[in-house]
Order: structure tokens, then C-alpha cells, then sequence
């Protein structure tokens, strides 16, 4: 494959040196900016704006993240994360062909709900290059993932049939928001979903926080959430058990 | 011999050689910790009327009882127990426990002190016999200059230990046990026949001709203390228990005799596993058994104190007496020395509870064995009470013997010691440098004049053309303070107990150090990266701020342009050190550790160009500034794993915090994570991470709750601390300190 890194830049929002919960093992995690979605819950409005953020080239990502090697251990790795990695599928696709050049592992952290049927053969080269998938799966009907997020539920399963015909390790994760999707059969619901897929190989249930709020102050939007209380421990540990042994 | 009875014979039984013991002997453990014994009955009750004291100590305002009609020795006080029935190690500093001696012989002033700030008096006895001595600060402050009196003074130089002992000398305490004390008196004396026997007879050779008399002296009394407590330690151990309770009367003798900043034990928790596997073979001990013997030997560590000055605790907050254990690390042929006793010491945080001494070190090398690895990070996440030291980066310098003393000081035990001693203030040298050799905060002329760094912006070629000069002047100021201070140290209170634990040829360090790295290297990045206005006091002309517009590297972040500024100031730190002959030829090194002085530097020293304001806290030992480490935990550990080991050679010491759910979602994810980290960080040959997983809001809660948390443990810069024990002002410290916390 024409190496892109050289050309291809990437709008990047932040990066995290230690990522000990996004994806296995510690992992390095580029946080891109620009995001389609409008998740009632977001945890980053300052993500969205697609014109924001610095633009890196691959090569700049690379040097940076060949820092932490050491640290990668046999697990350990790269997740690219957002915003919305898949409005940038170029850069991603450019970034993870080099990082597998180096025998760097790859996770995709995505809605996976951007993307058009023209970007398909794209998106095929991207997951070719991915190690793990994770999908943050939000909702599990079309009327709330439309009206909770703005976006399409139809695109998420699409995209996860190409996860699967492509044979990438798939991680199902949902953020549990009180009053929204914290009763049994959501998560019942959820699961159900996530199980379709052969290549499913954890189920994460994430609590919602209140953390970001100082974000939306910050940037003088309402935070359509500021009224749901937070998701506690508890109720994790409480649904924890409902995910099949083989998938926590 | 009885004693050595089914050990391998070698190179030891001839020579004082405890490594070569321990190499021969010693079994190597792969397995894990499932094998451990819990507290017995005993042990358990013995702890919670140990609870008790130390609970009555911190209600009676953290010293329980002063005994001021003796002056500590080896001799001087009777006998004294926690629980003489039902102790099975035996051995008190004084009579009673937690009750502390008078150690006038490093200064007398800062033991009177010391007895009127917890409300006693030092007795006329004391004062009579002490009317007639010269301390070993009546000798310092014979010999200081003005210079360096006025630079102590400002603050430009902190922590010079010319009141009390300088300690950070480690006795190979196991040599008591594995010889015997009249087979050390043996050695000794012949050494020092041979030495009488020299030419020519110099000063030096006449002083280690005294020196040597001394340590035989100080054997037969350590004889003599042990026979009060109805022990004959003349001859070697026999078993486990022997083997304890030897080693830790030569540990007793010394911290009977001297009252140093730092006591560390060294590394014996190998060597005693010599003697728990050939009990455990001959059905002397169960594991049980020998779980109580070690967890025995711990409460009396944990039982040591020394009497200090208010103005001490400022500097070494928590009462610390640095009880160094280093534990595990790799061998030279290969083997590692974990051992099942690595195990035990490091349970010994589970069977009594955490806390913060003995200072558990643990030698980390990528091959350790991955059940040890996965042990020792489990016993971090549950108590925040050990820290880590890079092996793979020390055993090539010091081989497979070396222990750490205080926090970070490697040294082949029984082969070499240290001439130990303060911090230069990096940020001050900066402050003063700008300033014409004048302190900031006291308007006093201290180095040489000079007039003040004119022009309106600091440019970053003409500052450092001055720190140069300056730098010169307090380094060579510092190594002449700590010349004086050890030439009166040998001279007036010299370590007679540990260094008869000692060969008779050591090699020496002197251990010079440096605090405010990240703020001297923030603000060099800010002169060099930004625009730096300096702000005059109009009645004095000094530079007192700074007005800093546009963006510049902040070290912590992995941006060499920051980070190599560090560095390049340690070496030349160093370099102008070296300048300077130091006594006893001894080997000039630098650490970067502050333990909580990093606090007191802060108060002492002006605004600095980097944005921190006067009187600000410093960042500990090598950590970047608070919250100025914006990339993430791994981009702060790379930046202070460029700091070379070869130029700090007595350590780097980083802290590391981090709240549990950034680490992992469970304990098993925390564990293999933490070890990816302490791989990654110390494969860039990086050299000590202290490790706490936890949150913020449990230390807030514990700050005001102290009740709720009794043994709450926290790793600072190169210890661990009882949190309740630090002050208001040094708790708010630790508690704004950067928490990596990205989820």
C-alpha cells in the first residue's frame, strides 16, 4: 500500500500517555477532534468542532508515540480515540499502517456511526490495520440513538458486520446513564445486540460521570444531562453479572 | 562448626564475606506469595498494644517520653520490652518503648531544643557531663566561614547536618550474625596490628589506627548490651531466631550510639532466608513460625525513634528514621535473590498493617520473577508503602550486595559509606545569580558582588553566563561546609558501632544534593522559549518578579527542550562540585531528593521566572512541577528518566501518584499495568519511582478525619509517611501534587 504518512495529517485534540482503561493493557491514546455526534451524555463537547485541534502529521504522531514503547509490554499499544476517529479514516488508516510496521497493537475506539457507504473500501483498509475494535454501542433502538445522539443506529450495526466480515477482535462498551439505559432489560437489550457478532470479545459497561461539566461552563453550552444524577458503583457491580462470564 | 551446620562451605568461612554466604546458601523463590502465613494470636495482640503506644505518642503530641538523665549508648540503659514474656525478638533503644534518648554528641543546643519543645528539660547531669565535651557542632561552628554561615542562613544551602549525626551509613548488621562479634573483634584486630605495622605512620594512618580501636571497643560493648538482655552474641546465630535477633542487636548498637538522619537496615531479608529454609527443612520453624519471627523483628523496627527538633520535622516530616530494607533485585550469575523471605517482609504490611517503616525498598529488574512482580505491585496498590529502585541500572556499578540507605543511596554493603549532607536550592542560585550574589528574601549580600543583571528582559546566553560564575561559588562554598562537617563528624562522633560493621578499607562517597530542579528548569525554559520582563523592587533594585507573556516547555511533558535543560544543569552541578577536593578523597555524587524539604525551599525562596510565586512549594526530589505534567503519567516519567544516573549517582527520586481507576478496572488490570509502568519507566534506565494508587479526596478526607485513617501510608519523595503525621501545611502540599487521573 502508497505510504500516506507523509502527506495525510491528522486534526488531534489531545494525547494521553498512560491509557489504562482504553483498550488492553497501557496504551497511548490520540484523542482526534471533531465529532458528528451529539450524545446527550458526551464527556467531551470540546471534541466536536472539526476545525479545532492541532494538525500533526503521521510521522510527528509516530516519534511521540514510539516514546512509550517500553511501556507497551505484550498487551499494551495504540488506541485512537475522540471525537470521532472515522471522520478522520485517512489519517487513522495512514497512522495504524505504521504503527503495525513497527509491531505496535491498534485499537479503534468509535461510535462507528460516521461514515458513508462511498467510505466502505476505506474503512475495510482501516479495520485491516486494526488490532481491536471498541464501540461505544449508546443506544439500542433507532428512536433514542436518533434522539440521544443525533445520529443513526442503522450506521453502528452496519459498521459492526464489517467489523465482523473483517475479523477484528470486537469490545462492545455502553455508558450506563441513569433513567436512560440502567434497568436489566436495557442492558439486556445491549447485550443481545452485541452478541450478534462472532467477533465479540467483551462487553463494558461504563458509569456515567458529571466530571465534563466544567467543559460545557467553559464553552457556554448547556449540558443536556446536568439534571441525571451520577451512575455509582454499585449499579455496575449490580449489571456486571448480566454480561456472560466469558465476555467481562 | 555447629552453627554452620549443613551450609556450603567457601571463601566466608575464611574472610568476612556475607556475600559470598549468600551466594553459595541462598534459594531462589519463582513461586508465589500463596505459601504466606497470616498474623498469629500473639503477634496480633503484641501490635495492638503497639497501636495503643503509637496512638498515645501522636495524642501526646508525637513524643511519648524523653529520658534526659542518660545520654544514649550501648550501655546505658537497662533492659527494656514491649512484652518481655512474650517477645520473641528482644532489644529497646531505652528502657522503655517509644521512649527516646538524649544524643547530645552531634550538638547540644538542638538537644535541649529538642527536650523543650515536647516540655521536658535536658537534666543538670546531661549539661555537666556534656560542660567538658566538644560536640561535633561546637567543632563545625569553630571552623565555619561567614560565607557559610550567611549562605545556611538564607537558605541557599538547607539541611546540613552539623547538629545531629549524618547517618546514611548502612552496617552490615548480618555479619553479627553469620560470624559472630569475637570472630569481628578477631578481623579487626588483626587489621589493625597490620595497619600499626605501616609506614610511614601519618596523620591518616593514626586516625585509622584510633578509628579501628574504636570499633573493637564498640564490638565488645555490643557484646556486653546483648548479655543485658541475658544474650551471648559472641558466637554465630544458630537458627532462625538467633539469626534475627544478632542482626538486630548490631542494628540496636547503632541506633543506640548514633542518631543520623537516616538508619538503614540494608538487605537482609536474603540472607535470614538462609537460616528460615535449613529450619524449615529440619522441622526447627513452620512457616507460621517464622512469619512471627519476622513480623517480631519488624515491630521493633517500627518501635525506633529519634528525638528531634521541631525545625527537623520541617525538613524530614513523619518522624522518619529511614529503616532502608531493600528487597529482591537480580543476581550477577543470573539467579535472582528473590527469596520466599522477600515474600514475608513485604507481607509484613498485611500481618501488622501498613506503614512507613521500615522503608521497603524493592530492587526492580525486568527479569525478576513475574509472581514476585505481581506480588509486590499488589502490596503497593493496597498500601502505598514501598518503593522502587532500578537494579538492572545498579548492580552493573555496585554488584549483587549493594543496599540503598535513606531513599536512594546505593552502597555495596560493609564496603562502602557516604559523607551525607543537604541540598542546594537550584531556584535560589537562579534568584541570586540575577541579584549580584544578594538573597532575594533578605536583601543580604551573600556570594560574591556583582551588579544586577541589567537590561528589561532576561535573555537566556547572559543568565547563564552568571549562573556559571555563581554556581562556582556555591558549590565550592558547599563542599567546603560539608568538609568541615565530616572532618568534626570523624573527629567528635564518629560511627563506631557501624563502621566496625564495615571492611576496614572503605570506599567513600560524599552525597551532595540539589532541590528546586523543575523550577530552575521551567524557568530557564521560560527565558529561553518566552519573554521574560524582570520587575524591580524600587527601594532595593533587586529582581523580585517577573512577567513571563507567550508559551514555553514545561518539563514533565516529553519535550526534550525543557527536559535537556534539567539535565544539562545536574551535570554542571556536578562538575562544579568536583572543582573542590573533598575530605578524605572521598567521591563526589549528587542526588535529586528533598524528601519533604521541598516545602521549606519553597518558602524560603522569591517569585521564580517559570510563574511559580515566592514562597510556592517546590516539586520533590525530580518530579516536575504540580500540575504542569499535562501530557499524561508516562510523558512525567520519560521526561525524569532522561535525568542521568551517572550524574545523580546518589539517586533520583520521583513520586509517583495515581488514583485507582486510571490504572485499571480491577485489581488484576492495576497490578499488570503498574508493572508495565515500572518496566517501561526503568528499561529508559531511569532509577526510583515512588508508587501511591490513590485518590485525592481519601487524603482530603483524611486531613479532616484524621481518626478514620490511623495508618493511612503515603510514598513522599524517597519514604513513606504516616500521613497524620505531616503538618497542615505539608499535607496541603501532598495533596495538590498531581494525581494522574485521565479515565
Amino acid at each position: 500500500m502508497k505510504d500516506l504518512s507523509a502527506e495525510v495529517k491528522g486534526r488531534i485534540h489531545s494525547f494521553q500517555s498512560l491509557g489504562a482503561v482504553d483498550g488492553p493493557g497501557l496504551r497511548f491514546v490520540v484523542f482526534l477532534q471533531g465529532c458528528p455526534l451529539r450524545c446527550m451524555y458526551c464527556h467531551n463537547p470540546d471534541t466536536w468542532d472539526p476545525a479545532a485541534g492541532t494538525e500533526y502529521t503521521v510521522d510527528e504522531v509516530v516519534a511521540k508515540i514510539l516514546r512509550y514503547r517500553p511501556y507497551f509490554g505484550e498487551d499494551g499499544g495504540v488506541t485512537v480515540s475522540g471525537g470521532e476517529a472515522l471522520l478522520q479514516m485517512r489519517f487513522v488508516t495512514a497512522l495504524f499502517t505504521r504503527l503495525h510496521g513497527e509491531g505496535i497493537n491498534t485499537c479503534l475506539d468509535t461510535s462507528g456511526a460516521a461514515f458513508t457507504d462511498a467510505q466502505i473500501p476505506l474503512l475495510e483498509q482501516l479495520l485491516s490495520v486494526t488490532d481491536l475494535v471498541i464501540c461505544d454501542i449508546k443506544f439500542t433502538n433507532e428512536e433514542d440513538y436518533l434522539s440521544h445522539t443525533k445520529g443513526s443506529l442503522h450506521r453502528v450495526l452496519s459498521f459492526l458486520s464489517l467489523t465482523q466480515a473483517s475479523c477484528v477482535p470486537l469490545w462492545v462498551r455502553q455508558v450506563i446513564v441513569p433513567g436512560f439505559t440502567d434497568s436489566e432489560s436495557d442492558v439486556r437489550a445491549m447485550i443481545a445486540l452485541a452478541q450478534r457478532y462472532d467477533n465479540l470479545r467483551k462487553i463494558e459497561l461504563l458509569p456515567f460521570r458529571k466530571l465534563c461539566i466544567t467543559k460545557y461552563e467553559a464553552l457556554g453550552i448547556p449540558f443536556p444531562c446536568a439534571g441525571v444524577e451520577e451512575c455509582d458503583e454499585a449499579t455496575i457491580a449490580s449489571l456486571t453479572p448480566l454480561i456472560p462470564e466469558a465476555l467481562r | 562448626m555447629d552453627a554452620w551446620k549443613g551450609f556450603v562451605g567457601g571463601a566466608w568461612e575464611n574472610e568476612i564475606n556475607v556475600r559470598d554466604f549468600i551466594q553459595k546458601n541462598y534459594t531462589p523463590y519463582t513461586g508465589d506469595g500463596s505459601f504466606l502465613a497470616g498474623p498469629t494470636d500473639r503477634t496480633k495482640e503484641l501490635m495492638g498494644k503497639l497501636t495503643h503506644l503509637f496512638d498515645l505518642e501522636q495524642q501526646f503530641g508525637g513524643v511519648l517520653d524523653i529520658d534526659t538523665q542518660h545520654v544514649t549508648s550501648l550501655l546505658n540503659y537497662k533492659p527494656g520490652y514491649l512484652d518481655k514474656d512474650r517477645e520473641l525478638i528482644v532489644g529497646l533503644q531505652t528502657d522503655r518503648p517509644l521512649r527516646r534518648g538524649v544524643n547530645p554528641f552531634g550538638g547540644l543546643n538542638m538537644t535541649r531544643k529538642a527536650c523543650q519543645a515536647y516540655g521536658y528539660e535536658l537534666s543538670e547531669k546531661v549539661e555537666e557531663e556534656f560542660l567538658y565535651r566538644t560536640t561535633h557542632n561546637d567543632g563545625v561552628f569553630r571552623v565555619y566561614s561567614d560565607e557559610i554561615r550567611k549562605a545556611r542562613h538564607v537558605g541557599i544551602i538547607t539541611g546540613l547536618p552539623d547538629a545531629y549525626g549524618r547517618g546514611r551509613i548502612i552496617g552490615d548488621y548480618r555479619r553479627v550474625a553469620l560470624y559472630g562479634v569475637d570472630r569481628l573483634i578477631e578481623e579487626k584486630t588483626k587489621d589493625k596490628a597490620e595497619l600499626a605495622a605501616s609506614q610511614p605512620m601519618d596523620a591518616e594512618t593514626i586516625r585509622r589506627l584510633e578509628e579501628l580501636y574504636q570499633q573493637i571497643n564498640f564490638l565488645g560493648k555490643l557484646k556486653d548490651m546483648a548479655l543485658l538482655y541475658g544474650i551471648d552474641i559472641s558466637k554465630p546465630a544458630t537458627n532462625s531466631r538467633e539469626a534475627i535477633q544478632w542482626l538486630y542487636f548490631g542494628y540496636l548498637g547503632a541506633i543506640k550510639e548514633q542518631n543520623g538522619a537516616a538508619m538503614s537496615l540494608g538487605r537482609t531479608s536474603t540472607f535470614l532466608d538462609i537460616y528460615f529454609e535449613r529450619d524449615l527443612a529440619n522441622g526447627v520453624y513452620t512457616e507460621s513460625e517464622l512469619q512471627e519471627l519476622l513480623d517480631d523483628f519488624v515491630m521493633k523496627l517500627r518501635m525506633a525513634r529519634h528525638l528531634r527538633t521541631p525545625e527537623y520535622n520541617e525538613l524530614f516530616a513523619g518522624d522518619p528514621m529511614w529503616i532502608t530494607e531493600s528487597v529482591g533485585g537480580m543476581g550477577e550469575d543470573g539467579r535472582t535473590l528473590v527469596t520466599k523471605n522477600s515474600f514475608r517482609i513485604l507481607n509484613t504490611l498485611y500481618t501488622l498493617g501498613p506503614s512507613a517503616e521500615p522503608n521497603l525498598t524493592v530492587l526492580w529488574s525486568k527479569d525478576l520473577p513475574q509472581n514476585f512482580k505481581n506480588f509486590a505491585t499488589k502490596v503497593s496498590c493496597d498500601t502505598d508503602a514501598i518503593q522502587y529502585e532500578n537494579d538492572d541500572l545498579m548492580r552493573p556499578i555496585y554488584g549483587d550486595d549493594y543496599g540503598i540507605a535513606c531513599c536512594v543511596s546505593a552502597m555495596r554493603l560493609g564496603k562502602d559509606m557516604q559523607f551525607f549532607g543537604a541540598r542546594a536550592n537550584l531556584a535560589k542560585l537562579l534568584l541570586m545569580s540575577l541579584n549580584g550574589g544578594r538573597d532575594e528574601r533578605y536583601n543580604m549580600q551573600v556570594g560574591p558582588e556583582m551588579p544586577v543583571y541589567e537590561g528589561e528582559y532576561l535573555e537566556y546566553d547572559k543568565v547563564c553566563e552568571r549562573m556559571a560564575f555563581y554556581r562556582d561559588w556555591l558549590a565550592k562554598t558547599y563542599v567546603t561546609a560539608m568538609n568541615m562537617i565530616h572532618y568534626m563528624h570523624d573527629k567528635y562522633a564518629y560511627e563506631k558501632t557501624q563502621m566496625a560493621l564495615h571492611d576496614t578499607n572503605v570506599h567513600r562517597y560524599m552525597a551532595f544534593g540539589v532541590a528546586g530542579l523543575s523550577v530552575l528548569a521551567d524557568s530557564l525554559s521560560a527565558i529561553k522559549y518566552a519573554k521574560v520582563k524582570a520587575i524591580r523592587a524600587p527601594e532595593t533594585g533587586l529582581i523580585k518578579d517577573f512577567e513571563t507573556t507567550g508559551e514555553f516547555p514545561c518539563y514533565g511533558n516529553d519535550d526534550d527542550r525543557v527536559d535537556l535543560l534539567a539535565k544539562e544543569q545536574t551535570e554542571l552541578f556536578l562538575a562544579a562540585l568536583k572543582k573542590t577536593p573533598t575530605y578524605r578523597n572521598a567521591e563526589h555524587t549528587l542526588s535529586i531528593l528533598t524528601i519533604t524539604s521541598n516545602v521549606m525551599y519553597g518558602k524560603k525562596t522569591g517569585n521564580t521566572p517559570d510563574g511559580r510565586r515566592a514562597g510556592e512549594p517546590f516539586a520533590p526530589g525530580a518530579n516536575p512541577m504540580h500540575g504542569r505534567d499535562r501530557s499524561g503519567a508516562l510523558a512525567s516519567l520519560n521526561s525524569v528518566a532522561k535525568l542521568s544516573y551517572k550524574t545523580c549517582k546518589d539517586g533520583i527520586s520521583n513520586t509517583f501518584s495515581i488514583i485507582p481507576q486510571a490504572l485499571g478496572h480491577n485489581e488484576s488490570e492495576r497490578c499488570a499495568n503498574l508493572i508495565h509502568i515500572l518496566d517501561g519507566y526503568f528499561a529508559q534506565m531511569a532509577h526510583h519511582l515512588n508508587v501511591n494508587v490513590l485518590n485525592r479526596e481519601t487524603l482530603i478526607d483524611a486531613m479532616n478525619h484524621p481518626e478514620k485513617y490511623p495508618t493511612l501510608t503515603i510514598r513522599v519523595s524517597g519514604y513513606a509517611v504516616t500521613f497524620n503525621k505531616l503538618t497542615l501545611e505539608q499535607k496541603k502540599e501532598v495533596i495538590s501534587r498531581t494525581f494522574h487521573e485521565a479515565v
